[in-house]
């Protein structure tokens, strides 16, 4: 029943993409989300495509996996280029009744789809390739220096991933709690909001008791192996720049530059 | 004929590389009254296929039946079929949420649309079935032990007085005497009642002393379904799936083998007692 939630879900394959470290990644999808924001022309754009399509290609996802992260932001999508569409002020093309699309209505609606759905496929295309635990070392080690400051950066990053290690398995009970409860006859599909709601607490109270349960249990295990936060604590594979690592930093770079360039040099269209 | 699974098969994680068939082709007939185990090791299925007779789970391929209607034909009562065909989860206890334990007991024959009195005659009918002391029924279900947590839940499903019970390793974690005394009550139950019961283990001991009728699951298929004197026969091929046959087994053929030709179809202690007297004594 829940099973088709894919966010932030890691795809098992073998890629130059899967193997790089997840500081690179963290660092490029990051520059990527930025140079979709200082494109001024379409140019810009044919790049940034041209640039997702070959790490898509080369990270061995199918696409059909990236689309599906695509759904959640469909609503948001819709409005905003419709509020673009309409709403934009500028030289007239076409008037429907009260609502005029303008001609910059249009280009700045279709360069927002644009901007969105990149964004959301370039930073679904870094969870997709990176496992949660790998993200969150990747986090830790780019955070590190805000520990001069006195952030708890490690435990951040533990709480992180202890989090995201929940996600699957709290599905899998509210999964299993569900059917328990269909089975005794509830009902969590019909009836107004209300009802709805209120049909929600032979679910949630289990939930949340298996929840802290399952917390209670964690934190004497982690305890029993003396963990005592992030102190003096060295890793089992503990993350190393190698060549790949240096490369795709250079490539990131080089396309940012262009995108950039591209911006200056060519006028607005 | 109670349920009918005819060629049922179900893919979990369809169209995707983690593709897993829980379901092979399974044809089971389920029979009124009739006392059945369905066992098989981790994965193999068994789960699966109890979801499937409740209606919560719906085949990739095949057709299930209940009483001739097709579970899934148009107009077909899915909720009826819930009251009828009881589904006892795994650690049933995780699903306990009422403030105390009478209530939660309610929940089932409340969903069903029955008055008040007698949802709870109902549920102080089945709290007493499962042998659960007066001074229990309003305290909070999460005061009580493991055991009695255990019994309150099965009881949450037999207020709904289904025809067939289904239960799903329904004395995991628990120790030797509570596994005895839930595994008593439900035999008791069925003998009082006349209700179908399908209990799912992955232990021959546990269902040995009790069924007409063992299902032994292996890797979606169904490898044994027969009386369970027959399917302890085939003691060998039981453990090439990671199975075994009752202790009782095991010593009945060493005693054949080795001492003096005994009878080998017995399937519990008691019976083999008497057997090797009797071998004594010719």
């Amino acid at each position: 029943m829940l099973r088709d939630i894919t966010l932030g879900q890691y795809y098992q394959t073998d890629s130059i993409i899967h193997r790089l470290d997840s500081r690179v990644k963290i660092m490029a999808t990051m520059l990527f989300i930025i140079s979709l924001f200082m494109v001024k022309n379409f140019i810009g754009y044919i790049a940034a495509g041209l640039f997702l399509v070959a790490i898509i290609r080369i990270s061995h996802v199918p696409f059909k996996f990236m689309i599906k992260g695509m759904k959640a932001i469909l609503f948001l999508l819709i409005i905003t280029v419709g509020f673009n569409l309409f709403l934009t002020p500028g030289e007239p093309l076409i008037t429907l009744w009260k609502l005029t699309i303008t001609r910059e209505g249009v280009v700045l609606a279709v360069s927002m789809a644009i901007r969105l759905s990149f964004l959301i496929i370039g930073s679904s295309i870094m969870t997709l390739t990176t496992t949660p635990n790998n993200l969150t070392d990747g986090m830790e080690a780019l955070l590190n220096p805000l520990k001069k400051i006195k952030v708890p950066v490690h435990e951040i990053a533990m709480m992180m991933s202890i989090a995201l290690r929940f996600i699957p398995i709290l599905l899998e009970e509210t999964d299993k709690i569900m059917k328990a409860q269909i089975a005794r006859g509830a009902d969590f599909e019909s009836g107004n909001l209300i009802r709805k709601a209120k049909n929600l607490v032979p679910l949630l109270v289990p939930l949340f008791i298996s929840a802290f349960r399952r917390a209670n249990d964690l934190a004497m295990a982690m305890e029993a192996r003396c963990y005592r936060g992030g102190e003096n604590r060295t890793k089992m594979k503990p993350l190393k720049y190698y060549k790949r690592d240096y490369l795709a930093y250079v490539i990131t770079f080089a396309y940012l530059a262009f995108v950039i360039s591209v911006g200056r040099v060519f006028l607005k269209i | 004929m109670a349920i009918i699974v005819d060629h049922v098969s179900y893919i979990y994680e369809k169209d995707t590389t983690m593709a897993v068939h829980a379901l092979e082709d399974v044809n089971i007939q389920i029979p009124d009254g009739q006392f059945i185990g369905l066992i098989g090791h981790t994965g193999s299925g068994k789960s699966t296929l109890v979801q499937h007779l409740n209606g919560l789970i719906k085949p990739s391929q095949g057709t299930l039946y209940y009483n001739g209607e097709d579970y899934y034909s148009q107009g077909f009562d899915m909720k009826k079929l819930r009251s009828k065909v009881g589904l006892v989860f795994q650690y049933p206890e995780h699903q306990l949420f009422e403030a105390d334990v009478f209530s939660d007991v309610c929940f089932g024959p409340k969903n069903l649309g029955l008055s008040k009195s007698e949802v709870e005659l109902r549920a102080y009918a089945a709290l007493k079935q499962v042998g659960l002391e007066d001074e229990n029924f309003y305290q909070s279900p999460f005061d009580l032990s493991g055991g009695q947590k255990r019994r309150v839940a099965i009881a949450g499903v037999l207020a709904m007085k289904p025809d067939v019970l289904i239960l799903d390793e329904p004395t995991a974690g628990l120790d030797p005497k509570g596994r005895d005394e839930i595994l008593d009550q439900i035999a008791r139950l069925r003998e009082e009642t006349g209700v179908t019961v399908i209990l799912v283990s992955h232990s021959m001991e546990d269902v040995a002393k009790y069924v007409d009728r063992i299902i032994v699951m292996n890797k979606g298929c169904v490898l044994f379904d027969d009386a369970p004197k027959q399917v302890f026969r085939s003691y060998q091929k039981l453990e090439e799936v990671g199975l075994a046959a009752p202790q009782v087994t095991y010593i009945m053929h060493e005693i054949n083998d080795k001492v003096f030709p005994v009878n080998m179809d017995v399937t519990t202690l008691e019976e083999a007692k008497n057997e090797i007297l009797q071998a004594m004594k010719r």
